[in-house]
């Protein structure tokens, strides 16, 4: 019985008893903590921000968690009456507010020390001097680094569409109809205007901010400090709020799905065909404007796209999975020639990496420069894969690392998902082709000690 | 009829020609920049060139007198000028109309917004996109240090002593400086451009049009000129090294061994500042690494290249099991794939995050592998796709590289250790680099004119 190594996470210690391992393929993002802190007037993009931000943090690896003050307001004061509580005059009310924002930053002192957390995202408006200079001290304090992320904006159309987008239906307007709560909100942000300082070129000058002017045509960014904010700034300057749509959709039933093997570079069967002319009809019914198509580059999503009749492009980083020495294997075949590293596959389906291939995490890797193009693209097509469309799904539905690998992707079945308010909305259209059911539910029993029974519990039929 | 597009790389980076005009002093870094991020394009497959206007202008005007050339009111020299720009933007518009350019870099002062429009509806007439890369400048150390470094060494000065140079140069840059107009804010609204003030410690962004602009405003943003150096070395001789096996995840052999301890010495008598540790995931550079005694990192994208089905075969076994493959390598060793493997044009693809890293860094090593390093080594060194896969890496040897003025300087450092030599140069047609291969065989395969798969 030969040992099996652990093919993912080589952890070695080196002479000073610092482990040397990195999580797979991503260096060390940041050594230090770093609080990025939200600035600007109500009704500015800044919770939109804070939400999309923290998905892709966390989607790349970097464990982020969002603070909303307005939250810990909403706790602290059961129902909300009306805008006088943001007047600046309001002793009472600043009071409350100063102190929920006491709550909230030691909940992320809590988040850092205790819970492992690298990046927190301060979402509040921090529209005065005042406020900024004591979160620069509890930071310098605590050892964090800060990160501004200013929005300025002054179209009044952006304004009034994200009110009725967010603010309309949040919970401080539940038993108010529309046009009343409008009017209430916009009142809110003339009490904050009174107040606010913008970050400014000179006083300002040494802190680390970005500031994004009228939904990203321009940008100022001051003293980039490390690795993480240059992401961050680089991912900001990338997204746009101009409504599209993103279809999803694994390549038509495979030669090797029939048969229940994995991997490979297979045709499509007779009914992936089928599907491939069903998806170009459905594409063509949906009369996309300015559609871009993506594909891998191998044979199967290829055939499938060939059938639309668009131009299109293929993506190496859109390959599926490599299983290294379990390419084109049955599950069957794994269970009899790889029995313990198909244990330890359900036991960590994220981390586990194939011997001579690829992990559910080395996927995210490669796919991040596809998920920064989808996010400066407008409506796309992108055929792939199912651990591909997994990777992709997670990111764009924030589901977690554990999530992400059993997530149901099933042939001939497109998702249409549209970015709306806070996260996506999500359509599930199937073309109605029959295929091979290719999803594997994770068995009770993960321990390499199982039975094969146990094991092949929840492969699915195959010919 | 199939409908895939021609891509570089993965995605179509652009589709109309991008034109980039650099705006600043003297000076200020433009040229610097402009040869930097040429490279930087062209490494990851993006055809570019820099046309850089004092070099046309030094072919014009033969022999360079005084700062008095540049004198706004020198009607004479202004018309040279003005030739100068013309003739550049010729050139350019025949490059990306004709030669197959992607980008051109028009690297010129073009201090005026009368100059920038005159280029901008040269590029509109023509179908080519603008990105404005202004340098903003006022720390008079950084600018003296620039001095110094680049204009004293210029043909323009070569029969000047440093002072005379000094003086006469910075005389040129106040002939500029009433008229500069700099990119404004309202006034330019509508132009796309970064703006960098302070060798990058603020950047102002406006209006990025296209994925190309989105990376050269990433990349801009991530270098810096603080001195630094970066070794490259690959793991110490493996066990598979000395069986004359490719690829594979084999540990040190007992030479190997000896290499990452003379390594650990080497680095220890460098007394290098905050030294940075990089390895792949394989064994062979994280045990070299080990011997260093200073943390390090390990990349999965720093992986040797996968030779898919040839993986851990040694070269007479390739040639015996895939002689066409072998051959069609050979044809195009840069953007042939192994069956099941990679190009080195894919590994250009993965180290391209590991790039933009090393730009952010300070001091570094980087212990990694043959493909890789020649990888690495031709984006700092400007080679060639054609050049980059026959580029020389030999086992235990360490290649220490100082950005200088435009480019880097190489020391290599061999560390007195055997190792086997695992370079194998383009054969010649027809001739076979290993003895015990059939010749005329090779030679008939070679001549093998086939389509390239890429699949």
């Amino acid at each position: 019985m030969q040992t099996t190594l652990f093919t993912y996470q080589a952890c070695t210690v080196d002479s000073y008893g610092l482990s040397c391992f990195s999580p797979a393929s991503v260096p060390q993002l940041t050594n230090s903590p770093t609080l990025i802190v939200m600035v600007g007037l109500p009704a500015r993009g800044k919770t939109y921000i804070s939400k999309k931000l923290s998905r892709y943090l966390n989607w790349i690896g970097v464990p982020t968690k969002v603070f909303n003050l307005g939250q810990y307001r909403r706790e602290a004061v059961q129902s909300y009456k009306n805008f006088e509580f943001f007047r600046p005059d309001n002793e009472e009310a600043m009071q409350i507010r100063r102190a929920c924002a006491t709550n909230a930053l030691e909940d992320v002192v809590i988040y850092f020390s205790k819970e492992h957390g690298q990046v927190a995202v301060f979402d509040a408006t921090n529209t005065t001097r005042e406020r900024r200079i004591s979160i620069v001290s509890f930071s310098k304090e605590k050892g964090y680094k800060v990160f501004f992320v200013e929005s300025i904006c002054d179209d009044p159309d952006i304004i009034a569409q994200n009110i009725t987008e967010v603010k309309v239906s949040s919970p401080d307007y539940v038993n108010c109809d529309k046009d009343e709560a409008q009017a209430d909100f916009l009142k809110r942000i003339e009490c904050y205007k009174q107040t606010y300082v913008p970050l400014d070129d000179e006083k300002d000058r040494h802190l680390s901010y970005i500031k994004i002017f009228n939904v990203g045509s321009r940008y100022l960014v001051n003293r980039v400090q490390d690795h993480i904010q240059s992401r961050i700034v680089y991912y900001l300057m990338n997204i746009h709020v101009t409504p599209r749509s993103i279809f999803l959709s694994r390549h038509g039933e495979s030669e090797l799905n029939l048969l229940g093997r994995i991997g490979g570079d297979s045709g499509l069967s007779p009914r992936g065909h089928k599907y491939a002319t069903a998806l170009g009809g459905f594409i063509k019914g949906q009369h996309i404007k300015d559609l871009k198509v993506w594909t891998s580059h191998m044979k199967r999503t290829i055939q499938t796209a060939e059938h639309l009749g668009i131009p299109y492009e293929q993506w190496k980083a859109l390959n599926e999975i490599d299983a290294g020495v379990c390419e084109e294997l049955t599950y069957e075949d794994i269970q009899e020639n790889h029995p313990e590293e198909f244990a330890l596959r359900d036991q960590d389906k994220y981390r586990y990496r194939y011997p001579k291939g690829e992990s559910y995490e080395d996927l995210v890797h490669r796919l991040e420069p596809v998920i920064m193009e989808l996010e400066r693209q407008e409506n796309v097509l992108v055929v792939c894969h199912q651990a591909v469309m997994r990777c992709l799904l997670a990111y764009l539905l924030d589901k977690t690392a554990d999530e992400l690998p059993y997530l149901k992707c099933p042939l001939h079945t497109v998702l249409k998902l549209t970015p709306v308010a806070y996260g996506c909305r999500v359509e599930h259209i199937c073309l109605n082709i029959e295929a091979v059911n290719t999803h594997r539910e994770r068995p009770g029993n993960v321990d390499i000690t199982r039975n094969p029974e146990e094991a092949l519990k929840t492969i699915p039929d195959h010919f | 009829m199939p409908w895939f597009v021609l891509s570089f790389h993965n995605i179509c980076m652009t589709n109309c020609p991008t034109l980039i005009v650099t705006v600043g002093l003297p000076a200020r870094g433009k040229t610097y920049i402009s040869k930097k991020l040429t490279r930087y394009l062209n490494w990851i497959g993006v055809p570019t060139r820099e046309f850089n206007v004092g070099q046309y202008r030094r072919e014009c005007v033969k022999i360079y007198k005084s700062f008095e050339f540049f004198r706004p009111d020198n009607e004479e020299g202004l018309k040279i000028r003005q030739q100068c720009a013309s003739a550049a933007l010729n050139d350019v518009r025949q490059y990306l109309a004709d030669k197959g350019g992607q980008v051109a870099v028009f690297d010129a002062t073009n201090t005026t917004r009368e100059r920038r429009g005159t280029i901008t509806a040269f590029a509109e007439q023509n179908g080519f996109k603008v990105f404005f890369v202004e340098s903003v400048c006022e720390d008079p150390e950084v600018i003296a240090e620039n001095i110094v470094q680049v204009k004293l060494g210029s043909p323009d000065y070569t029969n000047c002593n440093t002072e005379e140079a000094m003086e006469d140069f910075k005389k040129r840059i106040k002939c500029y400086e009433n008229s500069y107009e700099t990119l404004d804010e309202v006034l330019d609204r509508d132009l796309s451009y970064i703006k960098i003030m302070d060798v990058g410690r603020r950047y102002l962004v406006n209006q990025v049009q296209d994925h190309i602009q989105s990376r050269i405003v990433y990349y801009l943003m991530n270098i810096h000129i603080t001195p630094r150096s970066i070794y490259l070395c690959r793991h110490g001789e493996s066990d598979l090294n000395v069986k004359g096996c490719i690829g594979g995840d084999s540990g040190l052999s007992p030479r190997g061994k000896e290499f990452a301890n003379y390594l650990g010495q080497f680095i220890q008598s460098q007394e290098i500042s905050d030294l940075k540790v990089w390895t792949s995931q394989m064994k062979r550079t994280i045990q070299t690494a080990e011997a260093v005694s200073v943390p390090y990192e390990q990349w999965k994208a720093l992986n040797e290249i996968d030779a898919g089905v040839c993986e851990e075969m040694m070269y007479e076994e390739i040639q015996q099991h895939y002689p066409l493959e072998f051959a069609m390598r050979d044809q195009d060793k840069y953007r042939y794939r192994y069956p099941k493997g990679e190009s080195y044009e894919d590994l250009v693809q993965r180290l391209e995050p590991v790039i933009m890293e090393l730009e952010r860094q300070e001091n570094i090593l980087v212990v990694c592998h043959q493909a890789i390093m020649r990888c690495l080594l031709a984006y700092f060194l400007d080679k060639t796709a054609e050049e980059l896969p026959y580029l020389k890496c030999p086992l235990h040897t360490v290649l220490k590289l100082t950005p200088v003025a435009y480019g880097c300087k190489v020391e290599s450092i061999y560390l007195n250790v055997d190792a086997v030599n695992t370079h194998r140069d383009r054969p010649e047609v027809g001739i076979s680099t290993y003895s015990h291969t059939d010749t005329d065989f090779v030679a008939d395969l070679v001549n093998i004119r086939g389509n390239l798969c890429y699949a």
